[in-house]
């Protein structure tokens, strides 16, 4: 019965127990209210979830949602049924994170008021493929995509020069191969 | 293709699904609707007296019916009343099709008069909620409310429509069959599950069967007997359950839960194999579900997949419809059964703990207790006639007094425990069964709430019993008071008010005070002969306690039988 066969790359550990990271792939109608219905059922039935992600699909009538979340397998088999449970909810999907492609972009704004640490932000934004936007006088705003686990380290990299403000759009993912 | 109004299709499309009985209130926003009903002479409205009874009657209608229910109200506060019967219904998976007028298109998110976003509301009580923006998709949502509300697990579905999609006119086509893509009810039991479970089933030694409301709702009865007379194994049911297996029959057991039956908690507790049929493993079923069911094998067989593993993991899981897996189960099972003697060491235990509880819970000493007259009531009631409750030690005392003999006559709002469910649920069952007589086995503080209905009964002609155990007391939080707070009473006196044969009387129906056993034997024979409501007001002691017990937060193995 288990869905929860997926193998996972990212781990975090609470508590001592090992709480690794799944995504889910749903595809869902695409109508006013789905959103709503499916983020009302995570808050009523008490699930965690790390980012939910939805857009347009290949298909004009269906949006995809992606969905990341650290649970156990027995919370992840319930999130599962529940969402299939839901009217709206066409399919769902535990991806295989080996077998997954899988990106998240953030936008990191940085103080960088003097050159030196411009060149710093610049030369770890080369190492990390990751984009300037923006360079203005007291900040810097760079453009990163990869998987959560490169957001972070990119993101500890340069907490020390100040953050200032800081958006995720959270993980879209598609399996890789003919397997929809 | 024909040109309609919106309110006309949607009194076509309800027509078309042979619904031939509505209970509303109307209101601004779904006037059209009333309009259109003027001309509908093949589908009856009952008007009720308040939105909630509305909810609860189409509910009640649906349990005896096994057919949607349908209800109507208009927006903001009529809608909002509808709120408490809709997630009555839902609680205890009863199909419900809501209809509610919404404010006018271009008035919707302008806080205009009466408008409540009902959708928002209703969302975590239904199973869906539609809000059609155009007329022309009427046809085709009823349809589809129909289709989600009454397959798989039933569940209310809601219909809010816009008071100018109502007016509008436009072409309609009526679709006879229709797909919800993302919405596949039932699944074929895996079969090799199901020869998992028959493989367990014969080696248990001492296996029990579990049966719940799915049960009820799929029309399982003989299956279920067949399974536990071939087997021998002992019937307990969950309180949804209660009816769900001849409470006289030999290998009945009765309910298990915190008001469940002593030998009925204490059997499953020695099993060595469940078998929960259409049950969903609640708290107030099973106690803990840390300690419930452990080292033994559980089987269970459900219709939503989502239950499995939800509250309590099995060993065999059997998804698909009760009916057609006890079915193939039973089919499965060898030609030759073995079992039939009943002097199996299992039989045995069975037998000696009923022995031993009849003896030990010896009733209490008054001359009208709740127990004596529910026995009463049982002894003159015909096995067909159907039974409701409302909600707290009535209900409670129903579950362990009243043995309810023929399959599906019995319901409760067992979910939810609404209080002020059980009297218009009962005159919706009597809708859809006017030929059995209906009682509804009260609370003097639950039929407070709904009991404007008596209207609804009387000038409807809808007539049922009303087998009020009146202790003038909140009866089952005072129980809990005395209980759990040292006595410290609060909220919980009624002070003798009010007089309930003038209740009845002031609306037209008979209302009939009793104070001896005589008196109620009476009383019933009147009810049952009479052609109007009729209320039965019956004193019981406000210090009587419900027994057995099982507390909150603890085990079935925790039970106590006695203050
Ligand atoms: C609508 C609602 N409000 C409150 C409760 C909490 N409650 C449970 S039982 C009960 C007392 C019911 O009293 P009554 O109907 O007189 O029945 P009795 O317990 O006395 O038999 C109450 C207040 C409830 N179940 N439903």
């Amino acid at each position: 019965m288990s869905t929860a066969t997926a193998t996972t790359t990212t781990t975090t550990i609470a508590n001592g127990k090992i709480t690794p990271l799944y995504i889910l792939s749903a595809l869902v109608e695409d109508k006013p209210g789905v959103l709503f219905r499916v983020t009302n059922l995570f808050r009523a039935r008490n699930f965690n979830i790390e980012s939910i992600t939805v857009g347009s699909t290949e298909q004009a009538d269906l949006s995809r949602m992606t969905i990341t979340t650290k649970s156990d397998e027995k919370t992840l088999d319930q999130l599962v049924k529940q969402l299939k449970k839901l009217i709206d909810v066409v399919e769902v999907k535990v991806l295989d994170t080996g077998n997954t492609v899988y990106r998240e972009l953030a936008l990191i704004k940085m103080r960088a008021g003097d050159p030196t640490t411009r060149m710093e932000i610049t030369n770890f934004a080369s190492i990390f493929r990751a984009n300037i936007l923006d360079i203005g006088k007291e900040t810097i705003i760079v453009e990163l995509t990869g998987t959560p686990d490169k957001i972070d380290a990119f993101k500890n990299l340069v907490d020390h020069y100040g953050i200032t403000q800081l958006a995720r759009t959270g993980v879209s993912a598609l399996p890789r191969g003919v397997e929809v | 293709m024909v040109e309609m109004t919106g309110a006309k299709a949607l009194i076509c499309a309800l027509e078309k699904e042979g619904v031939d009985v509505v209970f509303g209130l109307p209101g601004g926003a779904n006037l059209p609707i009333y309009d259109a009903l003027v001309d509908a002479s093949a589908l009856r409205h009952i008007l009720v007296r308040h939105e909630q009874s509305a909810a609860h009657m189409a509910d009640g209608y649906a349990r005896i019916k096994r057919k949607a229910g349908v209800c109507f109200a208009t927006s903001g506060p009529g809608a909002t009343n509808l709120v408490t019967g809709i997630a009555t219904a839902y609680s205890d998976s009863s199909p419900i099709v809501a209809v509610t007028g919404q404010v006018q298109s271009s008035m919707i998110g302008k806080d205009a008069f009466q408008e409540t976003d009902i959708i928002g509301v209703a969302n975590p009580c239904t199973k869906y909620a539609f809000q059609p923006r155009t007329a022309s998709e009427i046809p085709e949502t009823v349809k589809k409310s129909f289709y989600i509300a009454e397959s798989g697990r039933p569940g209310p579905v809601l219909i809010d429509i816009p008071k100018d999609v109502q007016q509008e006119s436009a072409d309609m086509t009526f679709p006879e069959l229709i797909k919800v893509r993302g919405y596949n009810p039932v699944v074929d039991a895996d079969l090799s599950q199901i020869g998992k479970a028959e493989q367990i089933l014969l080696k248990a030694e001492r296996p029990i069967i579990m049966a719940g409301g799915g049960v009820i709702l799929s029309g399982a009865f003989s299956e279920l007997q067949a399974l536990s007379e071939l087997l021998m194994i002992p019937v307990v049911t969950t309180f949804k359950g209660k009816g769900a297996f001849p409470e006289n029959h030999p290998l009945a057991m009765g309910p298990i839960g915190m008001h469940g039956h002593a030998e009925a908690n204490k059997i499953i507790l020695e099993a060595d194999c469940i078998v929960a049929v259409g049950a969903r493993f609640s708290d107030r079923s099973v106690g803990r579900f840390d300690e419930f069911g452990k080292g033994m094998n559980i089987i269970h067989m459900d219709v939503d997949p989502a239950e499995i593993g939800k509250n309590k993991s099995v060993d065999v899981a059997v998804i698909g419809d009760v009916r057609s897996s006890l079915r193939t189960l039973i089919k499965m099972l060898p030609k030759k059964i073995v079992r039939n003697d009943t002097d199996t060491p299992w039989m045995k235990r069975r037998k000696e703990l009923i022995d031993y509880y009849a003896e030990a819970l010896k009733d209490y000493s008054r001359e009208l207790t709740a127990k004596k007259a529910l026995k009463k009531l049982r002894e003159i009631l015909p096995a067909n006639a159907i039974t409701t409750t409302e909600v707290g030690q009535c209900q409670m005392w129903t579950s362990l007094h009243f043995d309810v003999i023929s399959p599906g006559t019995f319901f409760s709002s067992t979910g939810l425990g609404t209080m002020g469910f059980g009297f218009p649920a009962s005159i919706g069952a009597k809708a859809a069964r006017p030929v059995v007589p209906v009682v509804d086995i009260a609370g003097d503080g639950s039929f407070n709430m709904t009991e404007n209905s008596l209207a609804v009964s009387v000038l409807d002609n809808l007539p049922v019993i009303v087998f009020l155990m009146n202790n003038y007391m909140l009866g089952m939080v005072a129980q809990w008071q005395r209980t759990f707070y040292n006595r410290r009473y609060m909220g919980v006196h009624q002070h003798n008010c009010p007089d309930y044969t003038k209740i009845a009387e002031a609306y037209g129906a008979q209302g009939i005070k009793v104070q001896s056993l005589e008196e109620l034997e009476k009383a019933i024979k009147s009810a049952l002969k009479t052609e109007v409501a009729t209320v039965i007001d019956i004193p019981i002691d406000p210090e009587e306690d419900v027994y057995p017990f099982v507390a909150p937060g603890t085990g079935l193995k925790d039970m106590v039988t006695g203050a």
